[in-house]
């Protein structure tokens, strides 16, 4: 089974040497541990672009599709056996990144 | 009722959350287990009268059910590869090594109570697979269209599907605060039927009290080491003891002071007793829902409110207040103090107690206001907290308290 840890931040605290470190240390364990699939972070959202090629051409809209406070600047995608691994690993990558996370399973994977 | 009826309704009680925590575990697929188990039952319903109730009719249900979920199954798997594993799973004991307390049901009421899901979500789930109430009652315990019940419950088994909430007992470092979590849901359930919050219901639901208790002795039946789990239980058994003294005849809540103890359940108060004793001989610290049944325990130990040991009722308080350091307890601990050391010690205690949104705290200022003979404040007091109250029978307990102010 795949999740996804999504890290949700709303933009105003830059991240920290300390936190960078903190993840470095949680993606080791994770490649220990046979849990890494990948992750990276993501560039802000005012870079974002909405695509919707459900028409004939397709529609590009500059930025996010949703307009909220707070957005996901990074991610994870994860193995685990269920729903009790995977949130134990996010609240451990919520430590490490300091931030609030999402996580959803994928389907089927 | 006929026998039959009655014996049916009997064997619903007794082995819905048996038959849907055994399939569920075979089948792998809560929603499916819930499904098959009713239909297993409707079919009860319609052969036992003709042939009789069969002699192990937990063992007669879970048979019917699981051939029902196999032909279902079988019928989606020519569309559905991903079923055909499930199928699979069916005809194989489970892999997961069998703990300490291997029982279905724990399973069943462990996830239904996941702490992934919302609390409402895990209230409405756990009275539907554990405790076999239709969506129809569920809806009308929480005053909600059945519809919309019917949805949450949905919702629920698809996110239980889709984020693989695991069906298993917590492993040991997480089961003490996965405990907790169920006993929170139970407490819930009961206190929903112990001060209904809804207007246009009775004020004291007993079905849902009772539904609590049966949730709740099962429980124990699981997990008999657990002291607080023994815990919730005494304290439930001690509060229900008293719930027809609650009510009076004209639909008045009537306070722990005035209840006519002659008419409270001694059984239910003997087993409480018991339970909180041997709690106590146990030596081990206890927690909150310990330490609630113990207070209760003092109130229900005195024949007349004036016999009440206060000193004991406020030192299990302060017990209290270092497991829990809620406002609320200290609310409740100056209830106690007002009658060991008057109302303007009592008042005093609570007038910096951030409640302003909470009934119970203008209920209890205005009562220690009134016996200081201070009428106007205990006024303002008393319609604080009759606009704030949602049960009938107390607003009416405050209404006429106020009136009575001249």
């Amino acid at each position: 089974m795949q999740y996804l840890i999504s890290v949700l931040d709303d933009g105003t605290n830059p991240g920290t040497e300390e936190e960078m470190a903190a993840i470095d240390v949680f993606n080791d364990a994770l490649r220990a541990e046979g849990h890494w699939v990948f992750a990276n972070g993501l560039s802000g959202p005012e870079a974002a672009t909405v695509i919707d090629g459900r028409g004939g051409e397709p529609v590009l809209t500059d930025g996010p599709y949703l307009e909220s406070k707070e957005f996901i600047v990074g991610f994870w995608i994860i193995e685990a056996a269920d729903f009790d691994v995977a949130s134990r690993l996010a609240a451990e990558g919520s430590r490490a990144c300091n931030r609030r996370v999402e996580l959803r399973a994928f389907h089927g994977a | 009722m006929s026998d039959i009826g009655s014996a049916i309704i009997r064997v619903h009680r007794e082995e819905w959350a048996r038959v849907v925590a055994t399939l569920a575990r075979r089948i792998g697929d809560l929603g499916i287990a819930e499904e098959m188990a009713a239909e297993a039952f409707a079919v009860a319903v319609e052969r036992w009268p003709d042939e009789g109730v069969p002699p192990n009719p937990g063992a007669w249900l879970t048979t019917t059910a699981h051939r029902k979920a196999i032909d279902r199954l079988r019928r989606e798997s020519r569309r559905d590869e991903l079923h055909r594993e499930a199928l699979m799973r069916s005809d194989t004991p489970s892999p997961e090594p069998l703990g300490a307390i291997d029982d279905d049901r724990l399973r069943l009421v462990f996830t239904c109570c996941h702490p992934a899901l919302a609390m409402e979500t895990r209230i409405a789930l756990t009275l539907r697979m554990v405790g076999g109430l239709t969506v129809a009652e569920i809806a009308r315990a929480f005053l909600v269209q059945e519809t919309a019940m019917g949805q949450r419950i949905t919702r629920a088994k698809a996110k239980i599907k889709a984020a693989r909430i695991p069906y298993r007992v917590p492993s040991r470092e997480d089961l003490p605060a996965r405990v907790t979590g169920v006993l929170a849901v139970l407490y819930l359930i009961f206190n929903e039927g112990y001060l209904t919050s809804g207007p246009g219901t009775e004020a004291v639901r007993g079905d849902l009290t009772a539904e609590a208790v049966r949730l709740t002795r099962l429980v124990r039946e699981l997990l008999p080491g657990d002291g607080e789990v023994a815990g919730l239980l005494a304290l439930m058994l001690l509060i229900e003891a008293r719930r027809t003294a609650r009510v009076s005849a004209s639909g008045e809540l009537v306070g722990l002071h005035e209840q006519d103890r002659g008419s409270w359940d001694r059984a239910l108060i003997a087993e409480g007793h018991a339970l909180v004793r041997a709690r106590l001989a146990s030596g081990e610290a206890p927690g909150r829902y310990q330490i609630m049944a113990a207070i209760n325990a003092v109130h229900t130990d005195a024949p007349d409110v004036r016999d009440t040991c206060w000193n004991q009722v406020v030192a299990l308080y302060d017990q209290l207040a270092r497991v829990d350091p809620s406002p609320i307890v200290r609310l409740n601990r100056a209830i106690a103090l007002a009658e060991l050391d008057g109302p303007q010690v009592a008042l005093a205690e609570i007038e910096a107690l951030p409640l302003d949104g909470y009934h119970a705290f203008h209920a209890t200022r205005a009562d220690l206001l009134r016996r200081l003979g201070r009428g106007g404040e205990a006024r303002d007091a008393y319609e604080r907290a009759i606009a704030l109250a949602g049960n009938t029978a107390e607003r009416a307990h405050l209404a006429r308290r106020r009136d009575q102010l001249g």
